[in-house]
């Protein structure tokens, strides 16, 4: 059993790294919003599904790439790469924005009960999933091979993939500009202040709308930015797919501990290579059921997650 | 006053209940029931859904669904946990009912017990280590269960994996009652005598010891632990019965379909239990029933716009939640009611 997992170590641990990189930005999606609302983002799983067709869009009708056409080389490549990922990040911060005038503003105003807002959100993500569903005739669509996935290098018996390094530090780097973003910024500071006290960031002066707004926004360009890498890898994209990424993003968080933007990072990573390894030692069929029973036993001992409370003063 | 003062359904209820004498209630309740019991052979009318039996459609989603949203309600709206994976007791009473169903000669009735005692264990064994979380962790832990129990059914052998287990028995004959899956009246009956028996026992709780440690729970859960409530013990109280009544629908849901699959219990089924209850008015039993009944018919009653009913189905929700954020009914005013009663008296 545990062959395999010290065999093929390398290749599952590159493997591990870029879906947890996928997951650490989709995670972000959940935990900013989670950070000035106290509140679970239901619709970030649809969000992810709209910027995945944002990729898709790009590649097949702006570009005219079809399933059997040649992959793109140099500068060619990365103008596509680089205007599928800002398409993909547009729809889903735009998709973000709506969500949040349409299910969660009212709602915020009239202060009421959090149960109503969960189902209104829920309500939200059931129409963005059902109005996807009927466009595309309930069937999966395919996004042209832009990227030809060639073996860079092998490295300790592992394939280093151009599009998994790509992933990686691609998604590492947008990481790191949210998480400046969030650190300097006189926004990234009003959102802080309104996770840590909304009533005093609010008798300082800080417009709480538009943070609000602002925070739903820049986690929707995380999300979107995952969808994007998601679609690259995996070629593949169809009205549903949000729901799995969206549940095992929304654990990465809070692995990581809800609410702060490094407990992602670290939440998203392990949470990719956990599984990963799990489903190389017990089958890809018990992959879901581990990733839970390591949640629920962090949240039993560590309630606030893996690193909620180190960086509690950071939390964005 | 604003102007939804005019005319609520709600109070109107309540007032004509309060000034009832004792005789006057049995005869309201025993109309009611017999109208509700009725419901099976309006089928010709405006009620009909196109496409999906009448029948069936009363049995599965409706009159599951209010049943399962009672059980939740308990949870959720009397003691104030979110539970995300209630779908796991349903699902664990369906695989009780389908595995003795058809491993050995019981029938339906003495499977039921079995079902919800399994479905009892269940919640308590992940309401003992689970109930010391709050809020949205608690969700996140009972989301994953739901989730567990799922894919356990979907990977093992002895739950013949994604195939599902079919022939289920039929519960037998009561009497002259015949079961059948053609006509599903007798079924629906029995789901009406389970929510009756439900509402009977959440009734009484509710106005003893445990209903009024629920009701400090919800509102401070600190403050209750400080006043000698046990709280831990009756969150776990409330989480096992709410568990256990999931579980009486599994058994029943399961000998009326024939045929489960895990398929079947994906947390989608929590979400849409969960929205009935929000959707109708959370901790009251009355507003439970009816987001029930709405949730449960909509979607086949608009069969004829066949592609977009889940896109309207989504767009109810919201609309609902953002105009009437306390649900179709919810608990407060009845509360309004009898102090009104009280000062005109």
């Amino acid at each position: 059993m545990f062959v395999v997992l010290i065999d093929q170590f390398w290749s599952l641990t590159i493997a591990g790294l870029a879906l947890g990189f996928i997951y650490v930005l989709i995670s972000l999606g959940y935990t900013m919003v989670y950070g000035v609302l106290r509140m679970i983002n239901f619709a970030n799983s649809e969000i992810f599904m709209w910027g995945t067709f944002g990729t898709v869009i790009t590649n097949r009708d702006l570009y005219n790439y079809t399933q059997t056409s040649e992959p793109a080389t140099g500068w060619k490549l990365a103008l596509v790469l680089i205007t599928a990922l800002l398409m993909s990040m547009f729809i889903a911060g735009l998709t973000a924005v709506f969500v949040e005038f349409v299910a969660y503003r009212r709602l915020r105003m009239k202060g009421t009960n959090r149960l109503a807002t969960l189902i209104s959100a829920i309500g939200i993500s059931i129409v963005l999933q059902e109005v996807m569903r009927l466009l595309t005739d309930s069937r999966p669509v395919g996004s042209p091979r832009v990227l030809e996935k060639i073996i860079l290098a092998e490295v300790w018996g592992a394939n280093l993939r151009l599009d998994t390094i790509i992933t990686i530090i691609a998604a590492a780097v947008i990481f790191f500009i949210l998480e400046r973003f969030i650190k300097l910024s006189r926004m990234g500071k009003a959102i802080r202040a309104v996770s840590q006290n909304e009533d005093a960031a609010k008798l300082m002066g800080v417009n709480l709308n538009r943070v609000i707004t602002t925070t739903f926004l820049v986690g929707g360009l995380a999300t979107g930015a995952a969808a994007f890498f998601y679609t690259t890898v995996f070629e593949y994209t169809k009205f549903n797919i949000g729901f799995t990424m969206g549940l095992a993003a929304f654990t990465a968080a809070v692995l990581g501990g809800i609410g702060n933007i490094r407990g992602a990072f670290y939440g998203g990573i392990s949470l990719g290579l956990l599984e990963v390894y799990a489903s190389a030692v017990l089958g890809t069929q018990w992959k879901a059921v581990t990733v839970f029973v390591v949640l629920v036993l962090v949240l039993l001992f560590k309630p606030n997650g893996l690193f909620g409370e180190a960086v509690q003063q950071t939390r964005a | 006053m604003k102007i939804r003062s005019f005319f609520n359904l709600r109070d109107f209820g309540a007032g004509i209940w309060e000034r009832s004498n004792r005789l006057q209630r049995v005869g309201i309740a025993l109309i009611s029931i017999f109208l509700v019991g009725l419901l099976p052979f309006a089928g010709a009318s405006f009620l009909a859904t196109p496409i999906a039996s009448y029948d069936a459609v009363l049995v599965y989603p409706v009159g599951i669904f209010v049943l399962m949203a009672l059980g939740l309600n308990i949870v959720v709206g009397k003691s104030g946990m979110l539970d995300l994976g209630y779908v796991a007791f349903f699902a664990i009473g369906a695989y009780t009912m389908a595995l003795m169903g058809t491993l050995t000669s019981l029938n339906t009735w003495e499977i039921m017990p079995f079902g919800i005692a399994f479905a009892m264990l269940a919640g308590v064994l992940l309401g003992l280590p689970t109930l010391r979380l709050r809020g949205d962790y608690l969700a996140i832990v009972t989301l994953g269960f739901g989730e567990i129990v799922r894919l356990i059914a979907l990977n093992s052998t002895w739950t013949k994996g994604p195939n599902g287990i079919a022939n289920i028995p039929m519960p037998p004959d009561i009497g002259p009652l015949k079961f059948k899956l053609d006509d599903q009246k007798v079924f629906f009956w029995v789901v009406v005598v389970m929510i009756l028996l439900t509402i009977w026992m959440i009734r009484r709780l509710s106005i003893r010891r445990p209903g009024r440690a629920w009701e400090a729970i919800r509102q401070d859960e600190d403050a209750a632990e400080l006043m000698g409530v046990p709280t831990l013990k009756y969150k776990i109280w409330s989480f096992t019965l709410g568990a256990a009544i999931g579980g009486a629908a599994g058994v029943l849901y399961a000998s009326k379909n024939l045929f489960i699959a895990p398929e079947m219990f994906t947390l989608n089924v929590s979400i849409l239990i969960l929205s009935c209850v929000v959707f109708g008015g959370i901790g009251n039993i009355w507003g439970v029933v009816v987001g029930a009944t709405i949730l449960g018919y909509l979607p086949d009653r608009i069969r004829f716009i066949s592609d977009a009913r889940l896109l309207v189905f989504g767009l109810v929700l919201v609309v609902v939640m953002n105009f009437r954020p306390d649900g179709l009914l919810p608990r407060k005013k009845r509360e309004k009611a009898i102090v009104k009663r009280e000062v005109s008296a």
